[in-house]
């Protein structure tokens, strides 16, 4: 055992270890999988001056509450979260994006996401956790990645060594929200009457209930197909736009089914990727369409956007 | 040999080899895949071929869409891939509580389950393509008098090991999983290792299925 671990008191609804996940396994159905909202996890990881690619813990909603024992390191907690800091009898609220140092038998305990669903917490050392096909990220409806390809449980370890100097960093920043989601039309858009063409760039959607990392389902007025409900089952990638026969939109996001067989009617641009994960049950969306080319744009200025943000750690 | 390329979004490019689905074509794109798989071509991050489809995904900070479309455009086709050519036998239990939709198809069918059934297990499939979930097989043809469409809406969890029917192909749900395929049954097999990170898929692409019912009974004691 290492002398360095943190306890697991309570695991949190959906809280996983995450990278940028593994590459090159579609064709045998494995996805990449990887952290929902990459801008906050670079962030994370910039902040701790952590190599990209570093391991987080990814949470949904409520994440864990985790109990440290071991010599002071550095942990970083990222997105729109609400959490506690105990040390001794000190109760101290938490601050997203500045470093906070734990020492022996300090917890954090990660309440919960406010308006958005994914949060980020990022630890300045090493975590002893396994690789699968070279990525941690944990895939739990196939049982790849870390912690045997499941969830984080209640009281179980996270065994970390190669603590990081305890420097002291910040940043001031806030996650902007998503109204509309920008969209390519999909090779199969045309399998859509005319009016429901117009309807699904008109028409207000709302998330469901029925959404997790593998894909979003959206509930609106239904779109009409007027060539087949069915297509020959082929590939999908991240932001795909299916349309079952009832006529409600899914969205494939990073732990999505590599194969699919229901039309494609548009495909979400890549710059809106992170901020579409955050979108809580409830939340309504519209699409607007965009070309190749200003997805190509969209795309260079969020990345300019977040090395900007970077920039600006103190 | 390819007949239309275009993009799918912004990340991705879209190879079309044809509407048809038969062995022919579907090995036109497993040689495409393999030979782009052996150029590991910068910045190209997936390549998910299927009947008659093949997806070429790249990361968009690396490069784009121009530039992936000239590589897949200007690709040596350097080597004949031959595909693999297994037999494999699965077993497969169909009562009622693992035939999720076996009722519903006696109606869209107009036929008894019974016959159905013989129909199924009376033929061998080709595997066409892995994907959807790790290690999931879609193999064809099944005969035409079964043919049946996706359910209108997709279930959210079908059972681990479930055997699922839609159009002229079936195919075996390796883990629980969201799915709109028509279930007929359950295998109790693993067809998915992930310990075995060089070769997890039990069917590949070319490998042949044949399917052999069994009772509950032996379901039940299959893995003891």
């Amino acid at each position: 055992m290492s002398e360095n671990f943190f306890k697991v008191i309570r695991a949190g609804i959906n809280t996983t270890f995450q990278d940028l996940g593994r590459n090159n396994l579609n064709h045998i159905g494995i996805p990449i999988s990887g952290v929902m909202d990459k801008r906050n996890y670079i962030i994370a990881n910039k902040i701790l001056q952590n190599d990209p690619g570093y391991p987080v813990i990814e949470f949904a909603y409520q994440g864990p509450r985790l109990v440290y024992h071991g010599e002071p390191l550095n942990i970083l907690v990222a997105g729109d979260v609400k959490f506690k800091i105990f040390k001794n009898k000190n109760e101290i609220e938490g601050k997203c994006y500045k470093t906070i140092t734990l020492e022996d038998h300090n917890e954090i305990d990660l309440i919960s996401t406010n308006k958005s669903v994914y949060g980020y917490l990022a630890i300045g050392a090493e975590l002893n956790i396994d690789y699968q096909w070279k990525s941690c990220s944990i895939n739990t409806r196939a049982n790849i990645g870390s912690n045997n390809g499941k969830k984080l449980q209640d009281n179980q370890m996270i065994e970390v060594s190669k603590i990081k100097e305890l420097s002291r960093r910040k940043l001031d920043h806030i996650n902007s929200k998503i109204e509309n989601i920008r969209v390519i039309k999909g090779t199969n858009f045309h399998y859509f009457s005319k009016e429901s063409q117009a309807k699904f760039f008109k028409k207000e959607y709302s998330v469901t209930k029925l959404t997790d990392r593998m894909g979003m389902r959206l509930e609106g007025e239904r779109l009409d197909n007027i060539i087949n409900t069915n297509i020959k089952s082929e590939g999908l990638v991240k932001g795909v736009i299916q349309i079952p026969a009832d006529g409600n939109p899914i969205i494939m996001l990073a732990d999505h089914g590599t194969i699919g067989g229901y039309p494609k009617i548009a495909i979400v641009i890549s710059a809106d990727f992170d901020r579409l994960s955050q979108l809580t049950p409830g939340s309504k969306i519209k699409f607007k369409e965009v070309n190749l080319k200003d997805a190509e744009t969209i795309f260079k200025l969020y990345e300019m956007e977040t090395n900007n943000i970077i920039s600006k750690i103190l | 040999m390819i007949k239309n390329i275009s993009n799918l979004g912004d990340a991705a490019v879209y190879c079309d080899f044809g509407d048809e689905v038969n062995k022919e074509i579907n090995s036109k794109v497993i040689n495409y895949f393999q030979n782009l798989k052996d150029c590991k071509f910068e910045g190209i991050t997936n390549l998910t071929p299927s009947y008659n489809k093949l997806i070429v995904s790249f990361d968009l900070s690396i490069t784009n869409f121009e530039k992936t479309k000239k590589i897949i455009e200007n690709l040596e086709i350097k080597k004949n891939y031959s595909i693999s050519k297994k037999k494999i036998q699965i077993p497969v239990c169909c009562e009622d509580e693992y035939a999720l939709d076996l009722k519903k198809l006696e109606r869209i069918l107009n036929k008894p389950t019974d016959e159905i059934l013989d129909t199924f297990f009376s033929k061998e499939y080709f595997c066409y393509m892995t994907g959807f979930i790790a290690g999931m097989p879609f193999l064809g043809d099944i005969d035409k008098n079964l043919h049946a469409k996706r359910l209108e809406t997709p279930r959210v969890k079908v059972p681990k090991g479930s055997i699922g029917l839609t159009e002229q192909f079936c195919n075996i749900y390796t883990f629980e999983s969201p799915g709109g395929w028509n279930i007929i049954g359950k295998t109790p097999l693993d067809v998915f290792d992930s310990l075995n990170e060089d070769n997890p898929n039990l069917i590949n692409p070319g490998d042949t299925v044949g399917f052999i019912k069994i009772n509950k009974e032996k379901y039940k004691n299959y893995n003891e």
